[in-house]
């Protein structure tokens, strides 16, 4: 069998929450490897690899983006956000003190994820419904809270009583 | 479970008083703001200097014999500092122990960790190493080559009880059976349960219902994956970073796994990111120990996503009978069940904890329980949030809801006239103390959820359920610091991230100090003495008992410091409103003293003030629910929508009712999930199809409503502030309530979990083809 111990790397800067990060990694490596392993951003959690369980949503340019889908050698000329550029200058965010306040944290592994879907959500459409709240973070798996205080969290930021 | 009540177990009566903190919801959780920044730390986030990656080499076949297991070539490759086979492990006696809410056998958690002479699921290990990167590790797999003998597998509970089936262990025979087999069995237990006299009570009845039900095995689905960090130091000592709900218990099952002392380890609890009782068991934290052993490095393992489906305990899947007969009046005159259980690759599933939940919301004479805990080809199960319990409960409370209507009588008011009560003789034991069900079953009656319209294919359901709660060894320090705050280290793993904030409101109220001023933290294995896991919902029922009792240690304390201070007795103090002050009039004229006065006091007067509870908490009270769901039946795909869900259950003491909400929302969005989609899937090798949240679909936010909840309160007269347990209980009746109202919405009564789009649909259609063939 062939195998190979090591891959050619590349050398690149991203622009991680207003900041510029030099990286040296090998060519597949993923964003979410790179902020975890490379940069020790580890706010941003792993937990399935496979795109599907949000808890790695990053922003990309506004957007949110699952890192652990990204190539990190893809993002050079793109924006990140990640959960420690939520609350730059220490003071929480409207959105965090949501969170805190409604109660709508348990483990908090899925939390990163799920603020930044918010974020996204929250500057696209500032007045959502409790429908369009479900479905902006319905690619952001919880399996502690059921929902109900995310969505009252977020709700409390739009206006909308749940 | 498992163990006889002790007569010297911990219990502190309840007081009702009035309450300044407990009861009220702190916007200032301290693990909240870590949580949000992403500061909290979870097991996959600590790195250690110089540490390697481990990776785990897992059978691809459901069952074969591991012929041999070479490893040279792997530890040849650059880079790879340590190769781990069955070779490294030490054989184990049969030796039961508590983990959690379930059982282990030490033979059976060496042959889990690292297979032996056979594998005996998808996923199961059979190697291990540790190499300079991640890269290198997964490289290094493929050059082990393992030799098996592939055998016959069987993965349903019902095919691998029969006769026929291939055997997984030729060394167990069943249990409780008379006479004894010489036979070898996938059945390693036989059990039974008995009150009064079934034959009789069924001749009693008017109406008698038999059915049979089964469910598939269901994932607790945490989105953390298990990861551990380990480093075993030249000294012979190991400490161990881990995402557990027992931090003691498993420093204890890695002791006796790798022939060490209790006293060379230490672990740490890092922050849990979900467990539901799946994180009660090591897998990686003794791979990780020996690979550091052996590479003199740290090691850090990190399960994929794929191994936590493929390797780690799920729920049991179940075969469920249940006949149950009730008189004209609607009183149940008998009630019997079969429970088969699958354990997995291993004997001990949670059939035991089934057979006492099965019947115990109902006030019955007649009870008669059997149940099987029967191997096959699949990950040893673990507990799942009150484990085995929604499973018999989607039987007998769908049989519940045929008694009802075949005498049409309301389903609430049936249940109401069987409701168990104080005095109740439950069939396997104890008689029950003060209980809420009844209280729970009224307020569902009341609740404007009952009065909302339903239209065409909507259909209202209505569940109820039955959880303990555990006591067990519960170990706290309370430090009070030199400027008067005061620090509460806790061992029990706050598996949610509200019981820290629970335990800290019942400190400041104990002592009479803003919660701001208390702070609650875990404790690692060097901090306190033994803790038992955080299983059967005791986290905050037992962390309480514990935090008063050392809480009111350190208050004997502060009073001692102003008694020698004012040239007292200790018994002519009272601690009041966060003082020391005279017991009375006649103790003399002093001015009180502030918790900060006898701080500063107490290091003349005695020293540093701290209060110990070092106790085996008494079982706690138990807790009991009603659930009310709507739901939506697509007659033309068969999907069903939850339009409105409403939990009602008995708290016992709401320390912090938001948060007490929280866990009835959890449980119950599990328990939606349970019954209309999760399942496991194998393929006709035994290999699971569904490894990936993708294809094991667990409920995202668009698939369901808000929850409604609302808490009852009878306090258990044996906690101090009347708390029961509370986080088990949501998770047992969504999949009977939602049967019962897809059957109130379409007609259709289904028996086989989960109720997916095409079951309902099979089911709509062989109704629709019935009614044409009459």
């Amino acid at each position: 069998m062939a195998l190979r111990l090591s891959a050619p790397v590349l050398s690149y800067s991203l622009a991680i929450n207003g900041a510029t990060h030099a990286v040296a990694a090998p060519t597949a490596t993923t964003l979410l490897e790179v902020l975890r392993t490379h940069l020790l951003l580890t706010g941003t959690k792993r937990g399935c690899d496979q795109g599907v369980c949000g808890a790695c949503t990053v922003l990309a340019d506004g957007k949110p983006v699952r890192a652990c889908l990204m190539l990190a050698a893809a993002c050079p000329d793109r924006e990140i956000v990640t959960v420690e550029g939520l609350s730059p200058d220490g003071a929480l965010s409207d959105l965090q003190e949501a969170f805190v306040a409604e109660g709508a944290i348990q483990c908090g592994f899925c939390t990163p994820g799920m603020l930044l879907s918010i974020v996204s959500l929250l500057k696209e459409q500032p007045r959502a419904t409790v429908t369009e709240i479900r479905e902006a973070i319905s690619g952001n798996l919880c399996r502690c809270s059921g929902y109900t205080k995310i969505v009252e969290a977020a709700g409390r930021l739009t206006g909308v009583v749940t | 479970m498992g163990r006889p009540p002790s007569p010297y177990a911990t219990s502190i009566k309840y007081e009702e008083r009035d309450l300044k903190v407990v009861g009220s919801n702190p916007t200032e959780r301290s693990d909240a703001v870590e949580k949000v920044t992403g500061r909290a730390r979870y097991a996959a986030d600590y790195n250690l200097p110089g540490q390697l990656i481990g990776r785990v080499l897992r059978s691809p076949h459901a069952h074969a014999r591991v012929i041999s297991i070479e490893t040279s070539a792997a530890e040849k490759l650059a880079g790879v500092k340590a190769v781990v086979t069955r070779d490294d492990f030490p054989d184990m006696a049969v030796e039961h122990a508590a983990s959690g809410e379930l059982m282990v056998n030490f033979r059976d958690v060496t042959r889990n960790v690292m297979a032996r002479e056979k594998v005996f699921y998808d996923g199961h290990p059979v190697a291990a190493v540790a190499a300079t990167s991640n890269f290198i590790a997964k490289q290094a797999l493929k050059l082990i080559k393992v030799e098996y003998e592939v055998l016959p597998h069987v993965i349903d509970v019902v095919e691998a009880m029969q006769p026929d089936a291939p055997i997984l262990h030729e060394d167990q025979f069943t249990k409780g059976i008379e006479p004894a087999s010489d036979k070898p069995s996938n059945i390693a237990l036989r059990m039974h349960s008995k009150l009064g006299d079934v034959e009789e009570g069924f001749k009693q009845a008017d109406v008698i219902i038999e059915r049979e039900f089964n469910t598939k095995p269901a994932h607790q689905g945490y989105i953390e994956p298990q990861a551990s960090i380990a480093y075993y130091t030249d000294g012979g000592q190991a400490e161990v970073w881990t995402s557990t709900q027992g931090h003691f218990v498993f420093r204890a099952q890695i002791a006796k796994l790798l022939n060490m002392d209790i006293s060379k380890i230490k672990v740490t609890a890092a922050e849990l990111g979900g467990g539901f009782g799946g994180k009660n068991n090591v897998y990686l934290e003794p791979l990780a120990v020996v690979l550091s052993r052996k590479s003199s490095r740290p090691v850090k393992m990190v399960m994929t996503r794929d191994e936590v489906f493929r390797a780690t305990g799920p729920t049991s899947g179940t075969n469920v009978k249940v006949k149950i007969g009730a008189n004209k009046e609607g009183n149940i005159t008998a009630a019997q069940a079969e429970l088969n259980y699958q354990a997995g690759a291993f004997a001990g599933s949670s059939l035991p904890l089934a057979a006492i939940t099965v019947f115990t919301r109902y006030d019955i004479e007649n009870v008669h329980v059997t149940g099987h805990d029967v191997t096959s080809n699949r990950p040893k199960v673990a507990a799942y949030r009150a484990p085995g319990a929604p499973m018999i409960a989607f039987g007998v409370e769908s049989v519940i809801d045929e008694i009802a209507e075949a005498l049409e009588i309301d389903p609430i008011e049936i249940r109401l006239r069987n409701a168990a009560k104080e005095g109740t003789q439950t069939h396997f034991g104890p008689k029950l103390g003060p209980i809420g069900y009844i209280e729970t079953l009224e307020a569902a009656r009341a609740h404007p959820h009952l009065k909302e319209p339903l239209g065409p294919n909507q259909g209202r359901g209505i569940a109820t359920g039955f959880w303990f709660t555990l006591g067990a060894e519960t170990s706290s320090t309370l430090n009070i610091n030199e400027d008067g705050t005061a620090s509460l280290i806790f061992g029990t793993v706050d598996v949610t991230g509200g019981g820290r904030a629970a335990m800290g409101m019942i400190v400041a109220e104990e002592l009479g100090i803003p919660f701001d001023k208390v702070r609650t933290m875990s404790g690692d294995t060097s901090a306190l003495g033994f803790n038992f896991m955080t299983a059967g919902s005791r986290g905050t029922a037992a962390g309480t008992t514990a935090a008063v009792k050392a809480t009111r240690d350190a208050i004997a304390r502060l009073c001692e410091v102003a008694a020698r201070k004012w040239e007292v007795e200790p018994d002519q103090v009272i601690w009041e409103d966060g003082h020391a002050r005279p017991a009375g009039a006649n103790v003399g004229d002093f001015e009180p003293m502030s918790i900060q006065d006898v701080v500063k006091q107490a290091v003349w007067f005695g020293g540093t003030i701290a209060g110990h509870a070092e106790i085996n908490v008494a079982s706690g009270g138990p807790g009991f629910g009603t659930h009310v769901v709507d739901v939506e039946v697509d007659p033309e795909t068969g999907a069903v929508k939850v339009l409105r869900y409403t939990i009602i259950q008995d708290a016992g003491k709401a320390l912090f009712p938001e948060f007490v909400k929280g866990q009835f929302h959890g449980g119950a969005v599990q328990g939606i999930g349970m019954a209309l989609n999760e399942e496991y899937i194998y393929d006709s090798k035994g290999v699971m199809e569904n490894p990936g949240f993708l294809d094991y679909r667990i409920p995202v936010a668009s698939d369901v409503p808000n929850i409604n909840t609302e808490i009852v309160e009878v306090p258990h007269p044996g906690n101090p502030y009347g708390v029961r347990g509370i986080g088990e209980v949501p998770i047992i009746p969504p999949l009977a309530a939602i049967s019962n109202a897809i059957y109130d919405a379409v007609g259709i009564r289904l028996r086989d979990h989960p109720m997916s789009p095409p079951k309902v649909l099979k089911g709509i259609d062989e109704a629709a083809a019935k009614i044409a063939a009459e």
